[in-house]
């Protein structure tokens, strides 16, 4: 059986500009063998909804340092939705409180990663994460 | 020295390397913070000293001890801490209150969209508002902010840099409103472009447009506001990106220099605007590799202004900088720990020879500092100030063997980036080339592997944790999402109310010097006192110049 490759989004939506956390996760989890495209800053939601639709990627994750979070990830996700990629395995991270991140969480955001996580258990965690629902997918 | 004594000399030191050499050492790395290898002792045969040419006295070229005679005794470095988030109203109760607590200047924080000239009504702003740092998108908003603030006593720092030359300008009206000529005002404008396009991200226009804003601005304040300091050089974004000690002192000095060759190319006279021209770093936890770094910067600047510049004053050769301690440095895990970290920043900074320090909160890698949290940033530089009695002595580790080593390796360091860069055409040609992004990025993976395999150990996080891995107990800043609302209000209120004639006749006059060589900044405080918005003014801007284009790095 030929091992499928994950295809992720690194995406920066927003006007901050602090990207060494996304470009250090993208560049590990290409490491990895993951297929990565990284938006580059400044994208706005539509912007990194189109990319995904368009790359057709198994899982979008988010960086955001600038506290608009709970403004910018929710309509990611609705912009995704309306372009039929629901089913994306969302991740995120950040300067991002604890009550945020059950709220994100709660909203459909699979898991965030705070400040001091390991790249590597980023990287495992959506390895098995996406594993899992091929899996899942394959016994229906 | 005696033959005999040069004798035993040697044979010292060789029982020494021996007993060393047989000693069972710790399992652990010993390497700077940047990763490179340090010897286990420096002595006389690790690094010549020439007092004369590469130290001098604190005061005198080259500078290397600092840059006055006195140093602290004559005045203590300024406190300053970087304050400013919501509304101008709420911001401005901040720096009241900071003042109260005998802080000797402001520094602005702005929020995303004035950073990057949108104003706070735009759609690409929801959700930012406020949320970083303060919202200004107008005169009005500035006049808010500094109400009550007398701006011909304080001196005013702001962090901007596409938009440095249009807040000025909103700075520079409202003060005249105040009744307060420009040629009174002190304080500082980031409007450091270049470091943009390689770390911080907030650009407005492309390269050449923005340093031709930047020229205008030197040109200008040297006529209008002289006591301004026009660019802060800074390397303090360089670092938090990623870089090593010694990435962040070449890529700053680069850039310094790329802006002395602008200026002198668009006709100034280097004496003339070099003296205003201020610098600001980072200071990280590897105490004695940041006091080389700043040692190291003044030395080189100033080698590098007479030499090759000309450069004729002592005030152009002179490195004054701002200190901010290491963001990157603190963890969200144990955040009490932070205090500890900043303190030993904080005191490298001091012994460093810094001109002014901000120290950072606790709680800052959880969301905006609170003000408790701020207070005992504060009161940890008055404790080194007052209570630990290292400011009375000049540069107390110079001559240090492993000081002096470690400042000449950085110096070296620097100019063999300052080559590289040459070789790919300069700085801007450097940007394009995503050059300086791909080193940052290479190091700011390096260290992230360090920690993750444990050869850098970061207590809390990958040793010393605590059992119990529930979040902090500490109190979170929030933003009011009524800020964001009440500034909409605001900006349409002033749009409705000003005079419209006399606001599209200045942001006509902004269009025909862009397009021609006028210069932008009596254009700008023209269309300050017209209550033109920050984004009125930039959306031409970028019509005019054009957008800049992020380079592909990864």
């Amino acid at each position: 059986m030929n091992q499928r490759i994950i295809r992720v989004l690194v995406g920066k939506p927003g006007l901050d500009g602090h990207d060494r956390g996304a470009k250090t996760v993208a560049s590990v989890l290409r490491d990895r063998g993951m297929e990565v495209i990284y938006t580059g800053l400044h994208q706005t939601p539509e912007m990194i909804a189109e990319v995904a639709a368009q790359e057709d990627v198994d899982v979008v994750g988010l960086s955001i340092l600038s506290g608009a979070h709970m403004e910018l990830f929710p309509r990611v996700k609705a912009e995704l939705e309306s372009r039929g990629m629901g089913h994306t395995l969302l991740v995120g991270g950040g300067i991002i409180p604890a009550d945020d991140m059950t709220a994100l969480e709660e909203g459909g955001y699979a898991r965030l990663f705070g400040p001091g996580s390991r790249t590597e258990d980023i990287a495992n965690w959506i390895d098995t994460e996406m594993n899992r629902r091929w899996a899942t997918e394959g016994d229906n | 020295m005696t033959e005999t004594q040069e004798v035993k000399t040697v044979d010292a030191r060789r029982l020494w390397q021996e007993a060393y050499s047989s000693a069972k050492l710790r399992e652990a790395n010993f390497t700077s913070l940047s990763g490179e290898e340090l010897k286990p002792l420096y002595g006389p045969d690790d690094v010549r000293i020439d007092a004369d040419q590469d130290l001098g006295h604190p005061g005198s070229f080259p500078f290397t001890r600092g840059v006055h005679p006195t140093m602290y005794r004559g005045r203590l470095w300024t406190m300053r801490q970087f304050a400013g988030f919501g509304s101008a109203r709420e911001t401005n109760e901040r720096f009241r209150y900071l003042l109260g607590l005998g802080q000797t200047g402001l520094s602005v924080a702005f929020d995303f969209p004035t950073l990057m000239g949108y104003d706070s009504d735009d759609a690409i702003s929801r959700g930012e508002v406020g949320q970083v740092g303060v919202a200004i998108s107008s005169l009005q908003d500035m006049e808010t902010m500094m109400a009550g603030i007398p701006m011909d006593k304080v001196s005013t720092s702001m962090t901007i840099n596409g938009p440095a030359p249009i807040l000025l300008a909103f700075y520079i009206a409202c003060a005249e409103r105040q009744g307060i000529a420009a040629g009174e005002l002190r304080g500082t404008v980031q409007n450091d472009i270049l470091k943009e396009y390689q770390a911080q991200h907030a650009w407005l226009v492309a390269p050449e447009p923005a340093l031709r804003m930047i020229t205008d601005l030197m040109s200008y304040c040297s006529r209008a506001v002289p006591q301004w300091n026009t660019i802060s050089i800074s390397g303090y974004h360089i670092r938090e990106a990623g870089s090593t000690a010694a990435q962040e002192l070449a890529f700053t000095l680069a850039n310094g220099l790329e802006y002395v060759r602008r200026g002198v190319a668009a006709g100034m006279d280097v004496d003339e605007f070099a003296p205003r021209l201020s610098f600001f770093f980072d200071s990280h936890l590897d105490f004695f590799e940041e006091i080389a770094k700043f040692r190291a910067a003044r030395r080189i600047w100033a080698r590098k202004l007479r030499a090759d510049f000309g450069a004729q004053r002592e005030a152009s050769w002179k490195v004054r900088f701002h200190t901010q301690t290491a963001g990157v440095s603190l963890t969200a895990q144990q955040p009490e720990n932070n205090i500890v970290r900043t303190t030993l920043e904080a005191l490298a900074a001091v012994l460093g020879g810094t001109q002014s320090l901000h120290t950072n909160s606790m709680d800052e890698t959880l969301s905006l500092p609170t003000e408790k949290a701020v207070k005992i940033a504060l009161r940890t530089q008055q404790v080194i100030a007052e209570e630990s009695e290292v400011a009375h002595v000049a540069d107390p580790l110079g001559g240090s063997y492993y000081i002096e080593a470690l400042t000449n390796r950085i110096e070296e360091h620097a100019q063999a980036y300052f080559d590289e860069i040459e070789r790919l055409g300069g700085v801007v040609p450097a940007i394009e080339a995503g050059f300086f992004q791909k080193e940052i990025h290479r190091s700011a993976v390096r260290y992230q592997q360090d920690v993750e395999q444990g050869k850098k150990h970061v207590v809390g996080v990958n040793c010393y944790q605590d059992e119990d891995q529930a979040g902090p107990e500490i109190d979170i800043h929030r933003i009011d999402p009524a800020v964001e609302v009440d500034q909409r209000e605001r900006l349409a209120k002033l749009r409705a109310g000003r005079d419209e004639v006399a606001a599209q006749a200045a942001l006509a006059a902004v269009r025909a010097a862009a397009e021609g060589t006028d210069n932008l900044m009596d254009c700008f405080v023209a269309a300050a006192h017209a209550d033109c918005t920050l984004g009125e003014i930039t959306a031409i801007l970028r019509d005019v110049f054009g957008e800049f284009k992020e380079p592909k790095t990864l």
